[in-house]
């Protein structure tokens, strides 16, 4: 600047301002009060936020926790050789033949036992009410238990065995002596008798175990329902995600991000993989249901195809988050990396990847979190479907995670659409369960975070 | 400019390291070198002085291909190390820069740690048989760099958790690591103390014996100091280039003076 420009500057140049600094002048007092404002306004978001949540929170677990308890009875019940294996060889093919029909007047008959030899008396009961008192679940368990051990055959044994599904309700509040009246389900009677039961201990409500392990049950016993098929057939399906979606979107991002030309090419994948990441989920079922159902002909309902579908719409969100990360690493690392020598490849995998993996593992695990929660897309390749047996990892007639199985968020739908109001129960405790499994990756994805996290 | 002892500094002529000849570089429309011609000998220091923004880096960055990494960056025009061109399609950028070492404007340390930042180029290029010999290079290379005492008791500690002026000299210990034939360095002094500038001048001074150093510098007592030759950038053009003594006392070209005495910059 000559001497000529400054003086100039110097003439134009505002007086000094002048005043105490003890008092607001009307700018600053008009400033400090729109900043109080905005800060108000952002508690206001944050206090919706949270009473929101605690709601949702509040509601589930006040609706679910009962589905983790679940009300017992213990039975002593003769099994007599006479109807159980008439030819008294104790060969398995021929007692298999034996069917649940013939074990459940074994079980009324050794709860009627109780009942006579214990003298309660209650009005009005009959022995099919006693005998309602038992889930129909617990003939199959009891016959299930003799095909293991033919031995018992000739015994007396003890066996613990559900409640039907209204008892147990009676202890959840669901049911109540008014409700029997009018349901057709359940009597008075049997209450009565049920808490003349629990007052001798032989009915318990206890820790609900086989509800993180029982498969789905049938509309008429909702308290043999179970979330070990649900549960096994997620676990599976984010196997398959996690090793597909995570090296094909991690190698994409990376060469999207470090290796490829930027021309309009690059710029319409980048595009469409935006694009991508918006489609609905239920466009990706259609999609599945096309290409792996009907064209390559995998199973409906299998593990793998709803894992091939959930990797098609996680890819998206995970090569988002990938490049997000890669373009995180300031462009010095990589400099310094070329600068001694390495080549692209050794600059991207020894310090930019190693840079980006917290970020990468945080959408990789976002993703999961989202694909472990997708239900749409799951509906239309059949995995809503009914499914009684454990589906194995390998079968040799569908391959790996080829058997028929249902996801956590397809069981939560599911049950809700059943009458019986002891499934909402069920699937409140399912989505409960979900709910921690998300919790449980968003920890892992916090943990992995802080291990990978340098700073730089 | 009270600091010449380059006066009394004997240069003796050496053979071309590396000649540019009719050199460009454009980023996207801007020209940011204009046609410019230079012979950068051998186990000689040359700097290269000019205001901010002349395109020194730029230029600096064309001689081991550093460029290549912008991809909006274009260079026209031929330069050779040791009568090879180096923008040859043949030639593999990686090699180049095994041999022409570079120490960035900003101290751009790895986020691992002391010793890792330094071992990095011997172990990629394989220079070294075992631990015992990776350990020497490490410590020769720090202790050259006039950082060693100050981190030899934490060489695990990340590089990145040094001060400004430490990373800088940790990463010409890493520089020179790798034992590169001529060694590119960008303001390698400006975030220094001067006892740390003369460490480093020292050492390049030492380094001249097996290498040739090319330098970018704001101070022209540092360029004095420690130059054998000199280039003057100004406005994307090779104004002057000669021995540093000439050009700090007699510059042929009245941009050269005015910059050099304080008028231009
Ligand atoms: N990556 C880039 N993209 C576009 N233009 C660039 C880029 N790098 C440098 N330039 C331009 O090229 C010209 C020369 O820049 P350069 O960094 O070489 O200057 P310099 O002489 O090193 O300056 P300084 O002394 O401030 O470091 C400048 O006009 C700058 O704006
Ligand atoms: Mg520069």
């Amino acid at each position: 600047m000559t001497d000529a420009t400054a003086a100039a500057a110097a003439s134009t140049a505002p007086a000094p301002r002048k005043g105490s600094l003890l008092v607001q002048d009307a700018r600053t007092r008009k400033r400090n009060a729109a900043e109080s404002r905005f800060k108000a306004y952002g508690l206001a978001a944050i206090a919706v936020g949270v009473i929101a949540l605690v709601i949702l929170v509040t509601s589930i677990l006040g609706n679910g926790t009962s589905a983790f308890r679940q009300s017992y009875i213990a039975l002593n019940v003769e099994l007599p050789e006479a109807k159980l294996d008439k030819s008294g060889t104790r060969d398995l093919e021929v007692m298999k033949k034996v069917t649940t029909l013939t074990y459940g007047p074994l079980l009324a008959k050794g709860l009627q036992d109780a009942v006579d030899s214990l003298g309660i008396e209650i009005e009005g009961l009959t022995k099919k009410d006693v005998s309602g008192l038992i889930s129909q679940e617990a003939a199959a368990q009891l016959r299930d238990r003799v095909l293991a051990d033919p031995a018992l055959v000739g015994q007396t044994v003890q066996i613990t065995v559900l409640a039907s599904g209204r008892i147990d309700g009676y202890y959840k509040g669901r049911t109540t002596l008014a409700s029997a009246e009018l349901d057709s389900n359940v009597s008075p009677a049997q209450l009565k008798l049920a808490d003349a039961l629990k007052q001798k201990g032989l009915l318990t409500t206890r820790f609900n175990a086989a509800f993180l392990t029982a498969p789905d049950a049938s509309d008429q016993r909702p308290e043999a329902a179970g979330l070990g098929v649900a549960i096994l057939g997620s676990a599976y399906m984010m196997i398959v995600v996690l090793v597909l979606a995570l090296p094909i979107g991690v190698a994409a991002s990376i060469y999207l991000e470090e290796f490829a030309p930027k021309n309009r090419w690059t710029d319409l994948i980048e595009v469409n993989i935006s694009n991508l990441a918006a489609v609905p989920s239920i466009v990706f079922g259609i999609l599945g249901l096309a290409i792996f159902i009907n064209f390559a002909g995998l199973r409906a309902s299998a593990p793998i195809v709803g894992g091939l579908v959930l990797t098609l719409m996680t890819l998206p969100t995970i090569i988002i988050s990938t490049r997000a990360a890669l373009k995180s690493v300031p462009p010095s690392i990589r400099d310094a990396a070329l600068g001694v020598g390495a080549s692209k490849m050794q600059a991207v995998f020894h310090h930019v990847l190693p840079l980006a993996a917290p970020g990468i593992l945080t959408g990789t695990i976002i993703g999961l979190a989202q694909a472990l929660g997708e239900t749409a897309p799951l509906l239309l390749i059949g995995m809503v479907a009914f499914v009684r047996e454990y589906p194995a990892a390998y079968s040799a007639t569908d391959g790996l995670f080829g058997e028929p199985s249902t996801a956590l968020p397809v069981q939560v739908y599911n049950w809700t659409q059943r009458a019986d109001p002891a499934f909402f129960e069920r699937a409140s405790g399912a989505i409960i369960v979900l709910l921690v499994f998300l919790l449980i990756m968003n920890a892992v994805a916090i943990i992995l975070r802080r291990r990978f996290e340098r700073r730089w | 400019m009270d600091d010449l002892r380059i006066l009394e500094r004997d240069v003796t002529t050496q053979s071309n390291k590396i000649t540019a000849r009719g050199v460009d570089v454009f980023y996207g429309e801007a020209h940011a070198i204009k046609s410019v011609d230079v012979d950068i000998l051998d186990k000689t220091v040359t700097a290269f002085i000019g205001p901010s923004g002349c395109g020194k880096s730029t230029f600096l960055r064309c001689l081991n291909r550093m460029n290549d990494t912008i991809d909006i960056c274009r260079v026209t025009g031929d330069i050779k190390l040791d009568g090879e061109n180096i923008y040859d399609p043949k030639v593999d950028s990686v090699q180049l820069r095994a041999k022409v070492g570079m120490v960035f404007q900003k101290p751009n340390p790895f986020p691992k740690s002391i010793y890792d930042n330094v071992a990095y180029g011997p172990k990629i290029h394989g220079l070294t048989r075992n631990k015992a010999e990776l350990d020497e290079v490490v410590e020769t290379s720090l202790r050259k760099a006039a950082i060693w005492n100050e981190v030899k008791d934490r060489l695990n500690a990340p590089g990145t958790g040094l001060s400004g002026g430490q990373q800088q000299r940790l990463c010409i210990a890493r520089a020179i690591a790798t034992s590169p034939e001529v060694l590119l360095m960008d303001e390698p002094c400006s975030a220094l103390d001067p006892i740390a500038t003369a460490q480093v001048e020292e050492l390049i001074d030492e380094l001249r014996s097996q290498f040739s150093v090319v330098i970018v510098t704001h101070s022209m007592q540092q360029a004095a100091r420690v130059s054998q030759r000199t280039a003057f950038f100004h406005l994307g053009s090779l104004v002057e280039y000669g021995e540093t003594g000439q050009i700090f006392t007699a510059p042929k070209d009245p941009r050269t003076e005015s910059y050099i005495t304080g008028r231009i910059g």
